[in-house]
Formats: C-alpha cells, sequence, structure tokens
C-alpha cells in the first residue's frame, strides 16, 4: 500500500512547528500505524533526513505513549484502540493521512508529535493515593467489596492516561481522565478515607493545569482507546458537591424537653 | 456563603451554576408558553381577551397579601439574576476553553458532539440580543411606543405579528431556544451529577420534548397571527385598568 503523509514538524516547544509531506510505499496491511511511521522514519534515515519523532512502549495498547491526532481523530479512525493497535488494513491505498500531535495548552510540545503530559502526572500526585498503614497487612479478603462495585472501578481503572480525552475534546478539558482517576479510588472501601479531599485536589489541580471546561460534548467517550464512559464525569461532579457541604456536627448532648 | 463563593470559583461550579440558572429559565419559558398559549382562548369577556386577563393577574397576583406586583418583581429578579449568573459563568467558560487548545487542529473529526451543543455560544449570545428586543417591545413597549398598550397584549401581538419581519424574527429565537436547550436540557443533569446510563435514554428524549414543545409552542402564536388563524383584537376593548 502507498500513503501521503501530511505530519507535523516542530524542532523544539519554542520553536515554530509547521506540517512535511511524505509518501511511503510498500506498506504491507498488516503493517502497524507505528511500523508505518517506523519505515518510513528508516528511509528518511537512509535518504539523510530528519526522522519523525514520535513516543511509544509497549506497542500494545497498555502505556498510552503512542499519542497522536490521525485524520482528527485522536489515535485513528477506528473506535477502543490505541495508535499503536491501528493497522494499515483500517486505511484505503492511497489515501492522504494527516497527522499532529495534541493539542492542550497544559500538553507543550516537545518536538514533532511528542508532547509533555506531566500535567496528568501532576493532577494524580494531587489525590491518587490511599492511605495503607506500615503494620502486617491485612488478608486480602478480609474487606469485602461488591463484585459490581469492583467491576465499575475497574472500568475507571481502565485508564491509561493517554490523553486522547484532551486531545478530542474540542474544549480542551481533562475532565474524563480526572473522573477516572476519581472514580478509581473513591468507588473502592480502600478509597473512602480520602474521598472528598482526593476530588477537590484533583479538580484543583486540574484547573492550575490550565485545561478548558467540560461541555458534555462526549467527544471524549467517542476517542478513548478504553472507551471509559462520561458517567463517571457525572460521578466526579456529583464527589464534587458533595465534597463541597458543610461539615454536619452531630456531637454533643440532645436534651428530651 | 463560603461554599457558594468555592462553587464559584471552581470550573465544575461555575457548570453547576450555570446548569441551576440554565433550568430556572427554562422552567419560566414553560409557564411563559403557556401564558402564550391563552392568545388561542376565546374571549374572557365580550371585548376582553383572554390574554389581557392572565397579563393582568401576573400583575395582582398575590393580592391582597403582597402588594400590586411584589411576586411579578420577585419573580422578575430571580430571572435578571439568573441571566446575569448563566451568561457570566459560560462566558467565563468559554474563555478558559479557547485558552486551552491555543494552536488549533488542521483536521477535526466530530464523532460524538452534536451540532447544537458545539453552537450553545451561538445560540446562546443570540437569544441575549433576541430577549432585548423582545423586552423592548412587548414589556415596556420602547419600539412601538406610539401605539402600545400596556394593558392590550393581544392587541400589541396583532399589531406586531403583522409585520413579517417581526414574525421571522420571533420564528427564528424559537429555533434558537430549540437549539440551546436540545443540549442544554440534557446537559444540565449531566452537569449536576443526576444522569446515568440508565436513565440517559430518557433524560435524553426530555430534553428532545422539551426542545421541540417550547420551540413549536412559542412560534405558533406569531404564526397564527400572520396566517390570520388569530383575528383582530375586539374593536371597542374596554381597557383593563392598570394601575
Ligand atoms: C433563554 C434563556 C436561556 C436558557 C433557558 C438557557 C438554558 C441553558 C441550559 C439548560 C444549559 C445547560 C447547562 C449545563 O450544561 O449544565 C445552558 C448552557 C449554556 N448556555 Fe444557556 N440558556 C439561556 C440563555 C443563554 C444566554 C443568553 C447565553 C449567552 C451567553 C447562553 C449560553 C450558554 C452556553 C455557552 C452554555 C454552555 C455552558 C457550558 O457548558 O460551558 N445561554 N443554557
Ligand atoms: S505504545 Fe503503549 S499504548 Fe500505544
Amino acid at each position: 500500500m502507498k500513503f501521503r503523509l501530511r505530519i507535523w514538524k516542530q524542532a523544539s516547544g519554542d520553536a515554530a512547528g509547521a506540517f512535511s509531506d511524505y509518501e511511503v510505499d510498500g506498506i504491507s496491511p498488516e503493517t502497524s500505524f507505528l511500523e508505518m511511521i517506523d519505515t518510513l522514519n528508516e528511509r528518511l534515515t537512509e535518504r539523510g533526513e530528519e526522522a519523525v519523532a514520535f513516543e511509544s512502549d509497549c506497542r500494545e495498547g497498555i502505556c498510552g505513549m503512542c499519542s497522536m491526532v490521525i485524520n482528527g481523530q485522536p489515535h485513528g479512525p477506528l473506535p477502543g484502540t490505541t495508535t499503536c493497535q491501528l493497522y494499515m488494513r483500517h486505511f484505503d491505498d492511497g489515501q492522504p493521512i494527516t497527522i499532529e500531535p495534541w493539542r492542550s495548552g497544559a500538553f507543550p510540545v516537545l518536538r514533532d508529535l511528542m508532547v509533555d503530559r506531566s500535567a496528568f502526572d501532576r493532577i494524580l500526585e494531587s489525590g491518587g493515593y490511599v492511605t495503607v498503614h506500615s503494620g502486617p497487612k491485612p488478608e486480602p479478603n478480609a474487606n469485602p467489596i461488591d463484585p459490581e462495585v469492583a467491576e465499575e472501578s475497574l472500568d475507571a481503572a481502565c485508564c491509561i492516561g493517554c490523553g486522547a480525552c484532551v486531545a478530542a475534546c474540542p474544549n480542551g478539558a481533562a475532565m474524563l481522565f480526572t473522573a477516572a482517576k476519581v472514580s478509581h479510588l473513591g468507588l473502592l472501601p480502600q478509597g473512602q478515607p480520602e474521598r472528598w479531599e482526593r476530588v477537590q485536589n484533583m479538580v484543583e489541580q486540574m484547573e492550575e493545569e490550565g485545561f478548558g471546561s467540560c461541555r458534555n460534548y462526549a467527544e471524549c467517550e467517542a476517542a478513548c482507546p478504553k472507551e471509559i464512559s462520561i458517567k463517571f464525569i457525572g460521578r466526579l461532579n456529583r464527589d464534587y458537591l458533595r465534597a463541597l457541604r458543610e461539615p454536619i456536627d452531630r456531637h454533643g448532648p440532645m436534651d428530651s424537653q | 456563603m463560603k461554599r457558594l463563593l468555592l462553587l464559584y470559583r471552581s470550573i465544575i461550579g461555575k457548570k453547576v451554576i450555570a446548569a441551576v440558572t440554565g433550568a430556572v429559565m427554562m422552567g419560566f419559558l414553560i409557564l411563559h408558553v403557556a401564558g402564550n398559549l391563552k392568545a388561542f382562548l376565546p374571549d374572557a369577556a365580550p371585548g376582553v381577551p383572554d390574554i389581557d386577563v392572565y397579563a393582568s393577574f401576573l400583575r395582582t397576583m398575590g393580592e391582597p397579601l403582597l402588594p400590586y406586583t411584589t411576586l411579578l418583581w420577585s419573580v422578575r429578579i430571580v430571572l435578571i439574576a439568573s441571566l446575569l449568573l448563566h451568561v457570566t459563568c459560560v462566558l467565563q467558560l468559554a474563555r478558559r476553553n479557547q485558552r486551552a487548545r491555543p494552536v488549533r487542529y488542521r483536521e477535526v473529526r466530530h464523532v460524538e458532539s452534536t451540532a447544537p451543543a458545539r453552537w450553545m455560544l451561538y445560540s446562546g449570545s443570540l437569544l441575549l440580543a433576541f430577549l432585548v428586543i423582545h423586552l423592548l417591545q412587548f414589556t415596556t413597549g420602547t419600539i412601538d411606543a406610539a401605539r402600545f398598550v400596556p394593558s392590550g397584549v393581544y392587541g400589541n401581538l396583532y399589531r406586531a405579528f403583522h409585520e413579517w419581519g417581526y414574525v421571522a424574527m420571533y420564528v427564528g429565537a424559537t429555533v434558537l431556544l430549540g437549539l440551546h436547550l436540545y443540549h442544554g436540557a440534557w446537559s444540565l443533569f449531566q452537569s449536576l451529577g443526576l444522569d446515568n446510563p440508565d436513565r440517559n435514554r430518557g433524560l435524553r428524549q426530555l430534553a428532545m420534548v422539551v426542545a421541540l414543545g417550547l420551540s413549536l409552542s412559542f412560534a405558533s402564536v406569531p404564526v397564527a397571527f400572520s396566517l390570520g388563524a388569530l383575528g383582530p383584537p375586539p374593536a371597542e376593548s374596554p381597557k383593563l385598568a392598570l394601575r
């Protein structure tokens, strides 16, 4: 197969970027999208031209590194997949393909298609933890969890932090990521002690990073390679409102007359 | 109070404020259109259109417990506050969203969002412009002061809606309202954390019913006047005394 590629090139965060056009041919339909760029890069290097910088690690859809917007969609046209799981058979022969980095003020471009997603790390640091006591470890099954609750928590825990939700959101919001992280711990008994603090801290950090505000478009849900539902955003809103309530003081005696 | 301020300061809180004020205005519009439809009722008494009686009721309701127009003004104050809060919050959020994506994509493919959802800022801003004209026309009567009769609602409507420009503007505004609420009437439940997969379909349908219902019933009055389905006001209509 043959493809006409238009890829964003930017030498560094401060440099001005622009699109460059490339052509690759002799690509088999069983080639993955990243292997296709690898092939392009090998040929570019052989010709003494500069390779296209992009990130990848696991190449099996779990690390969330392979961030790129392909023809206007984060991780490409296939629902529920990361770029590394995308194959060239999903494209038409000769099809023009535009590849851009995540566009978000909170994710500055480092080089070409690589962006700095440490804003997500800082959101996680602000509340993505639970208290664990330092004594002997309890028996793991001593704390019963309803399987339905465990399943729901796991649905949220599927988040690989790739940032596709931010990239897809027309408002540049990071609500799906934050909601997934808040819910994944907030649903479990182990996450209860910090539940209200967690939601406030993580939302505050999310604001500080300059992410946008959700308008309930659901583009994030459609772009999420793990198909995480925006119901978690509803849950985040609910928990956030509850966290803002005045604490009720119910200590003290009560008179009978 | 401190908690309310916290709400106003956070972006989720601003959305909650937009949702609550949007719901308040939406509730008002449902009552408003019910009042408008009184234009279709037969005269309350010979020469007195039903809608004129209703307009005077709006001013006297609460009497003698409350002075004249007290209840009406209470409702107006709630609505003005809602509108101001709604507009302030959504504009602040819109500015934030613009900054959140300083470099735009060359190619964007929308998958899940609807066009009315993406147009919220435009439909809302146009509704605000319409609201100003609407109040100047039928509440203060500034636009056609020479012929405006404060207590003669039916006659005022009749005169306005025999000009095709006004009919077009009012029908256009109802379309905008329908678009705004097609997304808004569902979105507010999600913003308040009240939606869930088990009710999502129902809430989406509710939003559709509210949006279409409000649009069609608001549009029916100007259309009926312009088509002649609603006749001229009673010639010798004894005007209800307005204090
Ligand atoms: C006729 C009166 C209005 C009604 C009944 C109304 C109703 C609503 C409702 C129910 C929502 C959904 C809130 C949510 O997503 O939680 C909403 C959102 C919105 N409204 Fe209005 N609205 C009105 C006027 C306006 C005006 C005058 C503006 C113009 C500035 C405006 C701009 C917006 C925007 C931009 C949103 C999206 C907010 C966001 O999600 O960030 N609306 N409106
Ligand atoms: S490279 Fe790990 S998810 Fe794609």
